[in-house]
């Protein structure tokens, strides 16, 4: 049963990229490539452990106690998101420096944050809670030789639906249409009527906390270990990535996270199969297999041109309504 | 009926300016850090908790801050060696920037560089005159430089594909590429040591060489992009490709040219580090200045001589920070948090220097 703990494995581990490259593509949508995503994940890890440090060892109602967490992630994330949004859509600046400073920020300030929590407070506890339906019994599980089971919690759940809506808003509804007119021309979006302040503001916040909360999941669920928020970082930048993988189509960020979450762990899970022979130096070289399928992707589509499988247009640029 | 028209008007109105007296930019630009160094001082207050035990300690972390870099001479040197490597990864990156190639790849470009250097010397440190030895690692860290930076360059050339996430990516495959060597020298897993062969000359100081080539780069690249047919050749393809394309100038050759250039002087820089500094590597030599690079680079809106004080600045805050951390005695990331704010701040004033606020009140007066 190894390979199919194996998939599940991955399948829980994708949920942290579909919470990120989710909550980009919706930023990006809106014409903001906000490089802060990396900052904003370890932001919403840290704004959730920090509540669940004072109430995850009460005796409060533990569906609370796992709202109270996603809340707090969310709002924390989605603070990072204002700040971001106020300097590039109010501010004007230039959004590649802008992400790469929040980035530096939301990093170091996260890390602060978690090196002062204490760790049987905030995630032996919680935990259980939040890898609820298949945490009950777990040794049924391990007899079966699938621990990976437990893995796949409320947030990984939540994670699936968020995508799915995001896409259903995005391409089905009025909303999801004037977004993507603000990200491709806001300037036309703007001669309609739409008002672009608003929509960037709104979207990028939304679009943080949907990240943060894949930081959350991660420390919480996926990992549950308290040295996880050091790898939050690289996963931002691969949910980066993922959103080139994914096209911009939120629910196919669930099949790109798979894809991703097999090809970063089979680095693991290759050098353990006995018949395979391979030596410590080649556990890099899988490791780059994620990257060098995100530049492929990135290729074929560019060498295809679809009009659909581009980036919006006007990703990247701040809107000033009195420039041509 | 004439209130009706006025309530219409909204209370904050922006225009761009057409310019700004010379004075003002500074003054905004002073203001910015004051503020920045205000609200990282309250940031410090509210995370450090030996200093929000003893709120009089405020006056230390300022002067740490300064002390950071100009404790004593050999700090000075440090701060200057760190400033010309930072400058030197910044001016790599200036050329694709002003001709709007969003290259965030120098992170993975000068690891390839130092790689480039490093690995020659492992293979034949030792086996061939030194002098020689030394011209073959300049030689391999401009190559794979430059290999790093044609790559995205040849397919936005052909394709037009997006080179911000293209680089972004190289970055890591760049890191994942020397760990595998590492392990393929080293197969412990243990890191490289330091290699015997191949040290740059360190005349009058350790760090006077890199310093000084550096220097001499800021002033080539400044005439290079203000004097010469490149330059200009670079600005207009990065103002309109059909201008471009209309007066005759060969936009995929410009591309591929100016990003060749780019990884050769992010491989420059590598060679600096892994000859000059290091003498070793690891898949963090480059540790995050390839990242800082980028904001140095616009902060000095690709002007190289400006750039000289920006970089200066960036690594003043750095290793302030870190000397706060060592006074206070906090583990963790708070460098970063503190360096982080004043960032912020110092990107923000630009848009006070670029645009005008009117509020409604003038208006009315006028009227």
């Amino acid at each position: 049963m190894g390979w199919l703990n194996f998939i599940i494995e991955s399948l829980a581990f994708g949920a942290t990229f579909i919470y990120g490259s989710t909550g980009e593509i919706i930023t990006e949508k809106s014409g903001n490539l906000n490089l802060g995503i990396p900052g904003i994940m370890c932001m919403g890890g840290a704004g959730g452990c920090l509540v669940l440090n004072y109430i995850g060892k009460s005796n409060m109602n533990p569906i609370l106690i796992v709202l109270l967490g996603i809340l707090c992630s969310f709002a924390a994330s989605a603070v990072m998101g204002v700040i971001y949004s106020f300097m590039t859509v109010t501010l004007r600046c230039n959004q590649n420096v802008t992400g790469l400073a929040m980035t530096t920020f939301g990093v170091g300030l996260a890390w602060t944050i978690m090196a002062k929590l204490q760790q049987t407070k905030y995630l032996n506890t919680p935990k259980k809670y939040y890898r609820f339906p298949f945490s009950q019994n777990v040794t049924k599980w391990q007899e079966m030789g699938l621990d990976s089971m437990q893995k796949l919690g409320v947030m990984f759940f939540l994670a699936i639906i968020i995508a799915v809506l995001a896409s259903f808003l995005l391409y089905r509804t009025k909303v999801g249409l004037n977004l993507r007119a603000v990200g491709e021309n806001p300037a036309t979006a703007d001669a309609v009527g739409i008002n672009v302040t608003r929509y960037k503001y709104i979207a990028t916040c939304i679009g943080s906390g949907i990240a943060g909360l894949g930081g959350f999941y991660y420390i919480i669920d996926f990992s549950g270990s308290g040295e996880a928020y050091k790898s939050l970082e690289a996963y931002g930048w691969l949910s980066i990535a993922l959103v080139i993988f994914a096209l911009w189509r939120p629910h196919l960020t669930i099949v790109g996270s798979t894809v991703f979450g097999i090809l970063f762990s089979c680095s693991s899970y290759i050098t353990n199969i006995s018949w395979i022979r391979t030596t410590m130096a080649t556990k890099p070289l899988l490791r780059m297999l994620p990257y060098i399928v995100t530049i492929i992707v990135l290729v074929v589509t560019s060498i295809r041109n679809k009009k659909e499988n581009q980036p919006p247009a006007s990703l990247g640029l701040s809107y000033f309504r009195e420039d041509r | 009926m004439n209130k009706q028209n006025t309530v219409k008007e909204p209370f904050i109105h922006i225009t761009r300016r057409v310019s700004i007296k010379p004075v003002y930019s500074i003054l905004i630009r002073l203001g910015a850090i004051v503020a920045a160094l205000i609200v990282s001082g309250l940031m410090a207050f509210l995370l450090i908790e030996k200093l929000s035990q003893n709120p009089e300690k405020i006056g230390q972390y300022y002067i740490s801050l300064v002390k950071g870099s100009f404790s004593n001479g050999e700090m000075t040197w440090k701060f200057f060696k760190n400033t010309a490597v930072l400058l030197c990864i910044s001016l790599a990156l200036t050329p694709a920037f002003r001709m709007r190639f969003w290259n965030i790849g120098a992170e993975g470009q000068t690891l390839m560089g130092v790689f480039g250097a490093i690995s020659v010397s492992f293979y034949l440190g030792g086996k061939i005159p030194e002098s020689l030895l030394i011209v073959l690692m300049f030689v391999g860290a401009l190559i794979c430089g430059a290999v790093w930076g044609l790559i995205p360059a040849i397919f936005k050339a052909f394709f037009n594909t997006n080179e911000t996430l293209f680089t972004l990516m190289l970055n890591y495959i760049a890191t994942f590429f020397v760990s595998f060597f590492l392990l393929k020298w080293v197969p412990s897993g243990n890191a490289l040591g330091i290699l015997e062969h191949g040290w740059l000359p360190t005349p009058i100081h350790n760090y006077f060489l890199i310093i000084a080539v550096v220097a001499i780069m800021t002033v080539v690249l400044f005439i290079y992009l203000y004097y010469s047919k490149h330059g200009y050749e670079i600005n207009v393809v990065g103002e309109s490709i059909n201008t471009a394309n209309y007066i005759g100038i060969n936009v995929k050759k410009v591309i591929i040219r100016t990003m060749l250039l780019s990884g050769v002087l992010c491989g420059l820089a590598g060679f600096l580090i892994g000859a000059g500094l290091d003498h070793s590597i690891t898949s963090e030599t480059v540790g995050g200045r390839g990242f800082t690079a980028i904001l140095v680079s616009w902060l000095a809106y690709f002007n190289p001589l400006i750039m000289a004080l920006m970089a200066g600045l960036v690594v003043f805050l750095e290793m302030g920070a870190e000397q706060i951390s060592q006074t206070f005695d906090v583990q963790g990331a708070i460098p970063k948090v503190i360096v982080g704010t004043i960032l912020f701040f110092i990107i923000g004033c630009e848009f006070f220097i670029n645009y005008e606020i009117h509020f409604r009140k003038s208006h009315k007066e006028e009227a």
